[in-house]
């Protein structure tokens, strides 16, 4: 029983394929495999923002969307249908082709992220031997898209937004992939589905051998999600649309439908990188613990998946947008010193074999080294309860 | 595989040709990613996955970005470029012709034994990464530090802009190198800081 529900889908697949000719069959196999991913991430993007709205309402105590279905949980099927019917509006001064092409070329190439990503077990698209590069290569192509989009609409607060993202998505790229060179040392190998399954419960064990249950894998999966917020442009790091400061950033002078594809584009960006947290720091589509396996394993992928999203979540309701000046910072003197010290620990842990001694030799140096560098951060400045001059009292 | 490489290697030279006809220096730089895109097209078409992929991560990722930047701080990119040539157009006719004529007969020569529809068989990136450091270790490291000179440099260069900023006439370097003009504008500051009725003379003069 437990098996068939594990491999319903690529079974599924594979009857529906077996109807086409020969010719075609491993394109079927493709667009059908990229139509069911797109449909199932664009449904989970319309939920997530219903749960997002609803969440950050708690936080701030409103209530947040309530009216239409459900508990309000049909809140996105109505801004759907409202987007695509308002009016598509295009500045006079704009850059008509470039305006046009720049959500496109955020969409695409996010898009094509998802191809590397294992859901579940036999459950990716494309099994590359470079897997991580063509995710890091596809993620690297969606800056430039940023900028068209500023620069296209003449506006000068969008070109302020694109600016800030563009140095914001330089500066925190070099510590997102830094972070996951550990993983591959470790795995020896850039394939997603190899790295997923180095990562399962070795026979005998009770305990799965994900990254993050090790020293260097706890700081990495830390950078790398805290990265990741910084490249999906998401709170604490959403100075590019600040919406106080340059009103919505790069993407002012979208509308309508357009504007829902930048939407739609940052939540994808953003399932994806957890995605990735999830296959290289949390063991994919792997159980935690022996004796779990016969949970199918494309319900594990979606429930870590959750979880950082609620994560992701949590932070935007809880955390104020950071200074221009404290992102560079926190980006150049905190997270890529961190990631650079991570790799000779990496590789002194591979060489003592982990176990209890790899925790003995590899723990000290990570936690001095994140206090000394948060310390030096921080600088002089003392971080006191912080007390009002004239609301209080 | 044919067809697919005529659209993309069309792609590449549309992309090429566009970027240096077109007059908006914004422009130019989109059409040149155009260009990379299309190699990396066609690199990935070959088979050499690891290369094309590079290819994505370091031209579109980083040289376009840089490219952008550059055209937006030197200047307005919102202009047209005028039509009219660089003072040295003989000098780059001439540069261009022999870049043309090596690479072609470099394409005429070469080539001949690999069939042309199918490429060698695609590399294991894990080979790739053995050859790289075992046996091009050294060419490697010298590569970083080449790299790491050009960054520091860039750090260096980055950086009197900065003390220069926080005060006013530090245009003129001091006799005694970099460190005179540091001590001087700190004693430029701090009599400033003391006297701020003469601001705008002592802002003025230059301190040597």
């Amino acid at each position: 029983m437990a098996p068939s529900i594990d491999q319903l889908f690529v079974n599924l697949l594979h009857w529906v394929v077996g109807f086409l000719p020969e010719m075609v069959r491993p394109w079927a196999s493709l667009v059908i495999s990229l139509g069911a991913i797109l449909g199932v991430f664009a449904l989970l993007f319309g939920l997530t923002t219903v749960c997002e709205r609803k969440a950050i309402a708690r936080m701030q105590n409103r209530l947040g969307p309530n009216r239409v279905g459900p508990f309000g949980f049909l809140q996105f099927v109505a801004d759907g249908i409202k987007s695509l019917t308002k009016e598509d509006v295009v500045p006079r001064t704009a850059d008509r082709v470039v305006h046009f092409l720049a959500p496109l070329a955020l969409l695409v190439p996010v898009v094509l992220t998802y191809l590397v990503l294992p859901i579940g077990r036999n459950m990716v698209v494309l099994d590359l031997d470079c897997g991580l590069l063509f995710f890091f290569a596809a993620g690297a192509s969606t800056e430039l898209a940023v900028f068209m989009a500023g620069w296209a609409s003449r506006n000068k607060y969008s070109l302020l937004g694109a600016m800030r993202a563009i140095a914001q998505m330089v500066s925190y790229e070099l510590p997102f992939i830094l972070s996951t060179i550990g993983v591959v040392m470790v795995a020896g190998t850039l394939s997603t589905v190899r790295i997923v399954e180095a990562q399962a419960v070795v026979e005998g064990d009770w305990l799965a051998r994900w990254n993050v249950f090790t020293p260097w894998g706890l700081v990495a999966f830390v950078l790398f999600v805290i990265a990741s917020f910084a490249e999906a442009n998401r709170s604490p790091f959403d100075l590019p649309e600040g919406e106080s400061e340059i009103v919505a950033g790069y993407f002012i002078e979208y509308s309508g439908f357009k504007f829902a594809l930048f939407f739609m584009a940052e939540y994808l960006g953003m399932f994806s990188s957890s995605a990735m947290a999830v296959t290289l720091f949390l063991g994919g589509w792997t159980a935690p613990v022996a004796g779990l396996g016969w949970v199918p394993s494309w319900m594990w992928f979606f429930a870590k998946l959750l979880t950082l999203m609620a994560l992701f979540i949590w932070v935007r309701g809880t955390t104020p947008r950071l200074r221009m000046d404290q992102l560079m910072d926190f980006a150049w003197k905190f997270m890529l010193p961190m990631a650079l010290i991570l790799l000779p620990v990496v590789v002194i842990w591979h060489r003592l074999g982990g176990g209890w001694m790899g925790w003995l030799v590899c723990a000290p140096p990570l936690a001095l080294a994140w206090v000394l560098l948060g310390k030096a951060l921080v600088g002089r400045r003392q971080i006191r309860p912080r007390t009002y001059r004239y609301a209080e009292g | 595989m044919s067809p697919m490489f005529y659209f993309l290697a069309g792609l590449t030279l549309l992309g090429a040709v566009a970027s240096m006809s077109l007059r908006n220096p914004v422009h130019c730089a989109l059409s040149l990613v155009v260009t990379f895109a299309g190699l990396a097209g066609i690199y990935l078409g070959m088979g050499a996955q690891f290369l094309g992929l590079a290819q994505v991560v370091v031209y579109i990722g980083a040289v376009a970005i840089l490219l952008v930047f550059v055209l937006l701080l030197t200047r307005a990119a919102g202009g047209e470029a005028e039509a009219e040539a660089a003072p040295s157009w003989k000098m780059a006719v001439l540069v261009g012709i022999l870049v043309a004529g090596v690479m072609g007969a470099a394409v005429m020569t070469a080539g001949r034994g690999v069939p042309r529809e199918t490429g060698p068989d695609p590399v294991p990136v894990a080979q790739i990464g053995r050859v790289l450091m075992a046996e091009y270790a050294l060419p490697l490291q010298v590569i970083g530090v080449v790299l790491t000179v050009a960054m520091i440099g860039a750090a260096v260069l980055a950086m009197p802009e900065k003390r220069g900023a926080t005060g006013k006439g530090a245009g003129l370097p001091g006799k005694d190198g970099l460190a005179g003009q540091d001590r001087a504008l700190q004693r430029g500051s701090s009599e400033r800081r003391q006297k701020p009725s003469d601001l705008p003379e002592s802002a003025g003069r230059p301190v040597a």
